[in-house]
């Protein structure tokens, strides 16, 4: 997928002009952040529970080559095959040769971020296999040939209207006249016209919330049901996953589904937990004839050891996003790439370079909101700041900026210094606003008063007036 | 009598750059409240800012050598107090982690971090102050600025303080606990975006029905200040020391009407 994020700015300012898309983030702001608060206030050991699931995964981060060759071990004794990637490159090569050799032509897909990252469904078109989106959400952006825009709530930049006109759009083949009014009908017209997808395909790719160790197996949750049938149906199935998914046994993935969907979407539970185990074993009355697992790492295993390695204890379940200030402002898509909000702030320039993607983890107010609700407890404005000091050792932060910044620390260094220019600059400042309490412009000040009044000083400094003060109440001491 | 001095616990005010050049009234509205709370205030001459602007722009060399200064100027006294939850949060929590693996900065900063407090919430829970000498007719808002709720966990003590002013009526703000859209450089580097955050913030507070508002940062005054009086609205702003100091002569910030 095309990179926009080094144009943050001006997706921004797009999003903020879009009205379709203002009237869909509203949900955002409101729904998920009320579900997520009775979701947690209903289980008291909620936060016990976060600090079991962050120390299950930062054991895991501190041994993850001995339990990705577990959990290898355990994939090949249930029949199944792991291929170990790289880059993305790696990853799509693999799964293509899976494909090919089962000639594949259609190829039914659970969600999954992983595969965003790879850039898949473009890469499948290239290849003359045709990808069909399962869940829901990512079937809709799928018809409308765009990504997801939140990454659990992939369609959530759409309104219900426009779905409407999508489906009447793209399933001409139904009659004009049909009702599609409700959101449920929606839903069954969708499940409808995919059904007969499911039985076409000859692979069916899923993501993994969790890789298993202990068992070898994968684990997905979903609300629809589409991911089982993605993988049960077809003769092929490939769970696309990145390395910090694996945990140690089946226990510590409950614990860790326990925080999942509270944070996520206010569910005690997803509605489908889905665990695999290898392809079809004798007996078992349905299931894939082979199960593959693309193990991709794409940079994450660069993160380890170093300050961005608590990144990688993320679950993905869009907690940070739904109570994000700048999310909330300019959605998803403006983000430039496949992961949005303040996990995508902290994630993308390790994974396309801050280069690139610089931009997201300065386009943060630091409010917090995000670390707070983090069931994984990931310090994303401490990481963010980290990508900052990246930056700004690489001199690739605006030179404006650095210089301002630069002239600002020198006084900010020297306290006599700075009291003097203060104690100048200050009162000048005061006479310039003419008697009046605030500007409506000022020089150099654009940033501030393209949007808002500054309000001028009181007039001399807080030093100046201490002063003042101070030789006053000598003067009058005996 | 003198004894008694003596024994004073000693706080040297952090009066931050905003208060220092924007609103020296927050100033002498905190070193009121520290006095009448019980302990003597100093102002060390050798502050600036609490090196913030650095820090968030990945400039850490010279967030160290600020916070060095701060440190130095400030490690005497028992109490360190500054009227901002930022900037208190900057001195207590984040102080600590620019000297990481220093032998000679880690127990020095450590010491100091440990003493700071944010004004408010020292009044409230260090010096627990139940008899606020101030009076004032009208309805209130208040917005909890970031910094303060949840690096420092302020949400109780500024509503406990009004409480104990005399005609003051509190209305709580819906979201008070979402940002201002403020966040520093972000608010000029982003404007569009911190925009359209502050607009949410100000829509919020016009529906409250108070008509002042109040917070316990100056940044996110100014910012939510300077967006009311843009929209024309008649809700003024103040930092809350100035209501609970009783010092609310001055006019509010960024003028009336």
């Amino acid at each position: 997928m095309q990179i926009t994020s080094p144009e943050f700015k001006a997706n921004s300012r797009a999003a903020l002009a879009d009205p379709q898309l203002q009237k869909a983030l509203g949900n955002v702001r409101s729904g998920f952040i009320e579900k997520r608060l009775k979701a947690v206030a209903d289980l008291p050991e909620f936060e016990r529970l976060r600090d079991s699931a962050k120390a299950i995964k930062d054991h895991v981060l501190s041994n993850l080559d001995l339990y990705l060759e577990a959990y290898e071990g355990r994939v090949l004794e249930a029949g199944g095959k792991v291929h170990w990637c790289g880059t993305a490159e790696d990853a799509r090569q693999a799964i293509l040769a899976i494909c090919r050799g089962v000639n594949a032509k259609v190829v039914t897909k659970g969600k999954s971020m992983i595969t965003e990252e790879i850039a898949l469904n473009e890469f499948f078109e290239k290849n003359g296999i045709t990808p069909v989106e399962t869940d829901l959400g990512e079937y809709i952006i799928q018809l409308r040939g765009e990504h997801p825009s939140h990454i659990i709530a992939p369609a959530v930049h759409l309104n219900k209207d426009q779905v409407e006109e999508d489906f009447r759009r793209v399933h001409d083949h139904l009659a004009p006249g049909r009702d599609l009014t409700e959101p449920e009908a929606l839903l069954n017209e969708a499940r409808r016209v995919l059904r007969s997808r499911y039985f076409e395909a000859d692979v069916g790719i899923t993501g993994a919330n969790f890789l298993v160790a202990e068992t070898g197996s994968s684990i997905i949750v979903t609300n629809e049901g589409n991911g089982d049938l993605t993988q049960i149906l077809p003769k092929i199935h490939i769970v696309v996953a990145s390395i910090e998914k694996v945990v140690p046994t089946l226990d510590d993935a409950a614990q860790i589904l326990r925080v999942l969907a509270r944070s996520a979407t206010g569910q005690d539970m997803s509605v489908y937990t889905t665990v695999s185990t290898g392809p079809r074993r004798p007996g078992d009355p349905d299931g894939p004839e082979e199960y593959h697992v693309i193990l991709l790492d794409n940079g994450r295993s660069a993160m380890l050891g170093t300050e961005f390695q608590d990144m990688l204890r993320c679950i993905r379940c869009g907690a940070c996003m739904n109570h994000c200030p700048v999310y909330h402002a300019v959605g998803g898509h403006a983000y430039g790439w496949v992961y949005p909000g303040p996990m995508g702030a902290v994630l993308t320039p390790s994974l396309i370079g801050v280069d690139k993607g610089g931009h997201l983890p300065n386009a943060s107010t630091f409010c917090g909101r995000c670390e707070s609700v983090c069931p994984m407890k990931i310090p994303l404005p401490k990481m963010m700041r980290h990508w900052r000091e990246r930056e700004f050792e690489r001199g690739l932060n605006p030179a404006v900026g650095r210089y301002g910044l630069k002239a600002w620390a020198f006084f900010a260094k020297r306290p006599r210094l700075y009291r003097f220019a203060a104690a100048m600059g200050i009162p000048a400042l005061k006479v310039f606003s003419f008697g009046k309490e605030r500007f409506s412009w000022l020089p150099l000040a654009g940033g501030w008063t393209k949007y808002r009044e500054l309000p001028a000083p009181e007039g001399r400094t807080f030093m100046q007036q201490l002063r003042e003060r101070d030789a006053v109440m000598k003067q009058a001491a005996p | 009598m003198t004894q008694q001095a003596v024994t004073k616990p000693r706080v040297g005010l952090f009066v931050t750059c905003l208060v220092d050049l924007f609103r020296p009234v927050v100033g002498f509205a905190a070193v009121k409240l520290i006095e009448d709370a019980g302990c003597t205030v100093d102002i060390p001459m050798a502050q600036t800012c609490c090196g913030q602007p650095a820090y968030n722009s990945g400039d850490r060399k010279d967030t160290r050598a600020i916070a060095q200064n701060t440190i130095e100027a400030f490690e005497e006294f028992d109490y360190i107090v500054a009227p901002s939850g930022s900037c208190a949060g900057m001195l207590k929590k984040h102080y600590p982690g620019l000297f990481k693996g220093d032998l000679t900065w880690e127990p020095r900063v450590a010491a100091f971090s440990a003493k700071v407090h944010e004004l408010v919430s020292f009044l409230a829970d260090v010096r627990g102050v139940q008899d606020i000498d101030a009076r004032l007719d009208g309805t209130v808002t208040y917005h909890d600025s970031c910094s303060g709720l949840r690096e420092l966990g302020i949400r109780a003590q500024p509503r406990a303080l009004l409480g104990q002013v005399d005609g003051l009526t509190l209305r709580e703000l819906p979201d008070a606990d979402v940002c201002c859209g403020f966040g520093g450089t972000f608010c000029v580097k982003y404007s569009d975006i911190s925009n359209a955050i502050v607009s949410e913030k100000t829509s919020k507070i016009e529906a409250s029905g108070a008509d002042l508002l109040l917070a316990g940062d100056l940044g996110c005054l100014m910012n939510m200040a300077g967006k009311l009086k843009r929209q024309g609205s008649a809700v003024e702003t103040r930092h809350v020391a100035e209501v609970l100091a009783g010092m609310t002569d001055q006019p509010p910030i960024g003028g009336r009407g």
